[in-house]
């Protein structure tokens, strides 16, 4: 039986077809089923199960409730959850219990979704794998010795397994996106400020976007529709009123030009992928999509300035884990640079100790100009080669990875291999605009291939639209992996 | 350079005196987070989740401190910058939670500006402010209250500060001090910083190198945070004369930073510049650059109060007080505040209300060691008291014992005047009673008077003030008592 969708189980809900308390109490279940996955630091049963009777008991007073009430659900480990360890995949944060909610973790609580635990994530999202977990590699639901992808790895695998409907993820350089691609799911990065930051433990700040992971394109409007919004304790937060994406589903999809981006099919994309890619953009086509190839000439530097900017950020965000106030502290230590560097080194693992050095040489005198200003000049060039696309295109498509899920420990002592991974998703967050990954069949090798679409900011309506619509044709999303 | 150096040497050094300013403003919350700044609470009570830097939390920009900022800018005819831009300074010290300070680096919100400054001997120099940029201040390290720990206390952490940057271009300690002095005055003039040293809410960090007169800059060191007057004018001294000295022994001045040792009067090194901290300053990515609207510029012109220089100046050329005096009324908003109230009440008598507001009133202040603010008789009290003076209601004299009583909390003047029967005797009728019974007293007086002995006038006065206790009109006792002693 494949997993229901949110709009079934708010019906069921509705109707009292099953309780909230049912629904965590089946969702906990399969977590425990698929324990050997990995895809949860954390799970809370007993504060699930009791969020679940809280909403049972509104809805059996007659409360109005919203769509999301009662359906169970899972944070990424990046979100600050009032009292609830939040580690974000760090042995730094082992111990860190925030005395506040994120912001999404606050408008999901006030929507009635009850969150059953904490995903699996590279540690402070710094990955595209999950092995940079403090707390263990996850696994991939469609192949035991496959990666699910990163940094939101265990949010991916989470709801390809069943164990949830969806999930929250935050997506840096690809961190929604690949995961979604490599564990067959649909995968929602909205427009940079549409969704707060705030509690979302920051990797670099003006690229960092929360997002959300779910099986189907209708399911992400649900819930992106719930945490889209201006909130004034981000600055970076965007003060426009959010349409609601879910009343637009179901809008034809003819006239809608798609730039297919030439670059996004280079040499390192393997075939199979490519030709799901290609096929998937032909059901598009036959509901009336007209496909336009397009080319994004600076697209081969994103990867280049995605790893200075990124680092250099991080190198700066990463500065207040000294083991004064919060997190970890070296024990027995002889002086205030042993306490900074010997809890550092302890703390961090080191996929973060390498971005931490990187970052800090970018922004050194006299490599600043070489390195981050130039980044920034490169990537207000990508930025440009998107605005002059849309010009003459609605949308632009792609594989969203160029490989389908790769082997646990194949690329984790290549560090450049494993950045390539992200070589079609980064350009996105360097110009801030929103995209999904959206399945679109399985490569030769019976994984899943997602294909990208990215829309000009604050178009995510049109997004979920034609993601939903490939989903009204084709069944991909609804293949389950062998349990 | 210092004329106290400057006897000995035939080829004179030239000292080169640069200040950082750091004005608190004052600002009911952090400049980045909602967190209160009043000072003094317990550690770390006013420390929000942002000022402790948790994972997660977000700085938004306190646009109060923005407003402060753009009426000091204003003040200076410095330019706001439409677009400027908050940056990171990255180092690590346990007062600072994020690892980073945010402050305004390559764009500040404040351009260049000048100041007019007036030196103690009239002279006016016109200092170049650089820039002025807003910035965070750190929190504190406590060494005193933990056995062989160090505490942190984030009270101050985030507190909003506007550093004030001058041009290299002051020549001597007196300079630098009149130069602070201007700012000082001109930051609680615009009510944007309280301006206590004692707190730090008003500190300065000291650069200064010597050189021969015409050569190029000197190698500079700078004095961290020296909060007082007194401090800064002795350490720069010291400082100059602690170069030349070296200088003159061949030896070569090391850029650092030095820290004033007010116990013994020298400075000291800190930690030296060449191997300080890279502190890796970028755009800070959680802030948007921060834009200022020309409405907004205009809206903080419109509500800028008349500046110091200004209101010296015209109280010289349309009140026509003495400069000294317009100086002294103008060193400071809440006394030119109350005396302008006093003077609104008291149309054309400019003189004569500076003259007890820089009198009576000052040396009262003086003596209880109190602000104008606190002063226990309001301007329009005074006003009261100075009215009655001029209706010839009581004498000089009587307005100052009036003025004791008033001080001392016995009520307003009419008040004191009623209770005390202190009216004076304008009445001709009594006065010439008063007089005759003098005259009729001192005979022999009166006699040698007549004889031509004029002097005695001023006896007779004396003997009628004293008959009337004091409540004699001066002028009108003087004119009928030369009718009198005039045989008429």
């Amino acid at each position: 039986m494949s997993p229901a969708s949110i709009a079934t189980l708010a019906a069921d809900l509705a109707a009292g077809r099953c309780s909230a308390e049912q629904l965590t109490e089946q969702a906990l279940a399969r977590a425990q089923r698929a324990a050997h996955l990995n895809s949860f630091i954390r799970v809370d049963a007993e504060a699930a199960l009791q969020a679940a009777r809280a909403v049972d008991a509104r809805r059996a007073l007659g409360h109005e409730l919203k769509a999301l009430a009662g359906i169970p659900f899972a944070h990424k480990d990046i979100f600050c959850t009032k009292g609830i360890t939040t580690t974000c995949g760090s042995r730094m944060l082992e111990h860190f219990v925030p005395p506040y909610d994120a912001q999404v973790v606050e408008r999901l609580g006030r929507a009635g979704a009850v969150s059953i635990g904490k995903t699996n994530m590279d540690e402070f999202a710094m990955g595209s794998s999950n092995e940079n977990s403090a707390y263990g590699a996850v696994t991939n639901p469609w192949g035991s010795a496959r990666v699910p992808g990163g940094s939101s790895g265990g949010s991916a695998a989470a709801v390809a397994a069943g164990i949830v409907p969806f999930a929250t993820g935050t997506d840096t350089g690809g961190s929604i996106r690949q995961p979604a691609a490599f564990c067959g799911v649909t995968g929602l990065k909205p427009t940079y400020g549409r969704v707060s930051r705030y509690g979302m433990i920051a990797y670099a700040s003006s690229l960092d976007c929360a997002g959300v992971l779910a099986r189907s394109a209708a399911d992400c409007a649900r819930v992106f529709d719930e945490i889209a919004g201006f909130d004034a304790r981000d600055a970076t937060s965007v003060d426009r009123a959010a349409d609601r994406t879910v009343d637009a589903l179901d809008q034809p999809l003819a006239g809608l030009r798609i730039g297919v981006a030439r670059e996004y099919f280079g040499s390192g994309v393997q075939d199979g992928v490519a030709a799901r890619t290609h096929a998937a953009l032909r059901e598009l086509e036959q509901q009336g999509a007209v496909l336009v190839d397009i080319t994004l000439p600076s697209a081969h530097h994103a990867i280049a300035a995605y790893y200075v900017i990124a680092p250099a950020e991080a190198s700066s965000n990463l500065a207040r884990y000294d083991g004064v106030r919060y997190g970890h502290r070296s024990a027995d230590v002889r002086s205030l640079d042993e306490l900074y560097s010997r809890s550092r080194a302890e703390g961090f693992g080191s996929e973060v100790q390498r971005r931490i050095l990187v970052g800090t040489y970018a922004l050194s005198a006299g490599y600043y100009d070489a390195y981050y200003l130039r980044a920034q000049k490169v990537r207000r060039l990508i930025a440009n080669d998107f605005l002059g696309a849309f010009e003459s295109v609605d949308l632009i498509a792609g594989p969203t990875a160029p490989t389908t899920a790769f082997g646990l420990g194949e690329k984790s002592g290549d560090a450049l291999a494993m950045y390539a991974a992200d070589v079609n998703t980064v350009a996105v967050n360097l110009a801030g605009l929103p995209a999904i990954s959206v399945p679109a069949g399985f490569a030769d090798d019976g994984l899943p291939v997602g294909l990208q679409l990215i829309a000009p900011a604050f178009a995510e309506a049109r997004l979920l639209n034609t993601a939903h619509a490939l989903q009204r044709v084709a069944d991909w999303h609804l293949q389950e992996p062998a349990a | 350079m210092n004329a106290s150096s400057n006897d000995s040497a035939a080829p004179t050094w030239q000292a080169v005196i640069g200040l950082e300013i750091h004005a608190q403003l004052s600002t009911a919350s952090k400049l980045f987070s909602g967190a209160a700044t009043a000072y003094g609470a317990e550690p770390n009570t006013q420390a929000s989740l942002v000022d402790c830097a948790l994972p997660g939390t977000l700085p938004v920009a306190n646009r109060e401190a923005v407003r402060k900022a753009i009426q000091f800018g204003l003040a200076i005819g410095a330019t706001v910058a439409p677009h400027s831009v908050f940056a990171r300074k990255n180092y690590f010290y346990p007062d600072l939670p994020k690892g980073y300070q945010i402050s305004q680096y390559e764009l500040p919100v404040v351009g260049r500006g000048t100041l007019a400054v007036r030196l103690d001997d009239g002279r006016v120099i016109h200092v170049e402010i650089e820039r002025a940029h807003l910035e965070e201040d750190a929190g504190k390290s406590v060494h005193d209250a933990f056995h062989a720990e160090t505490g942190i206390d984030l009270n101050r952490a985030g507190t909003p500060l506007l550093e004030i940057v001058s041009a290299p271009v002051m020549n001597s300690a007196a300079e630098a001090v009149a130069y602070m002095r201007t700012v000082h005055t001109l930051v609680r003039w615009l009510g944007i910083c309280d301006g206590n040293m004692q707190e730090g809410s008003f500190r300065c960090d000291c650069n200064v190198s010597v050189r021969r007169p015409g050569a190029a800059l000197g190698t500079r060191t700078e004095i961290k945070n020296v909060n007082s007057f007194r401090f800064v004018e002795k350490a720069i001294d010291y400082e100059i004369e602690r170069q030349i000295r070296a200088l003159e022994n061949g030896e070569t001045i090391v850029q650092e930073t030095r820290l004033y040792d007010p116990a013994r009067h020298q400075t000291r090194p800190m930690r030296s510049k060449e191997s300080a901290d890279d502190y890796r300053y970028f755009p800070d990515p959680d802030l948007p650059p921060l834009t200022i609207a020309p409405a907004d510029i205009e809206h903080e012109r419109a509500r800028l109060p008349e500046l110091p220089q200004a209101r010296r100046q015209r109280y010289v050329d349309e009140l026509g007080l003495p400069d000294a005096d317009a100086g002294q009324l103008c060193a400071d908003r809440a006394t030119t505040d109350y005396f302008e109230a006093v003077l609104a009440e008291l149309p054309g008598q400019a003189k004569l209300c500076a003259n007890w507001v820089l009198g009576e009133v000052a040396a009262n202040l003086n003596e209880a060691g109190i602000e104008i603010d606190a002063a226990p008789v309001a301007a329009s009290a005074l006003a009261q008291l100075l009215t009655r003076l001029r209706e010839g209601i009581i004498s000089g004299k009587i307005a100052k014992d009036v003025f004791a009583a008033m001080w001392a909390g016995q009520g307003d003047a009419d008040a004191i005047i009623d209770a005390r029967g202190l009216k004076q005797i304008s009445d001709t009728g009594a006065l010439g009673a008063a007089i005759d019974a003098v005259l009729a007293e001192y005979p022999a007086q009166l006699a040698d008077y007549r004889g031509g002995n004029e002097k005695l006038l001023q006896f007779f006065v004396g003997q009628v003030m004293k008959r009337t206790r004091g409540q004699a009109n001066p002028q009108q006792l003087n004119d009928v008592l030369r009718q009198k002693l005039a045989g008429s």
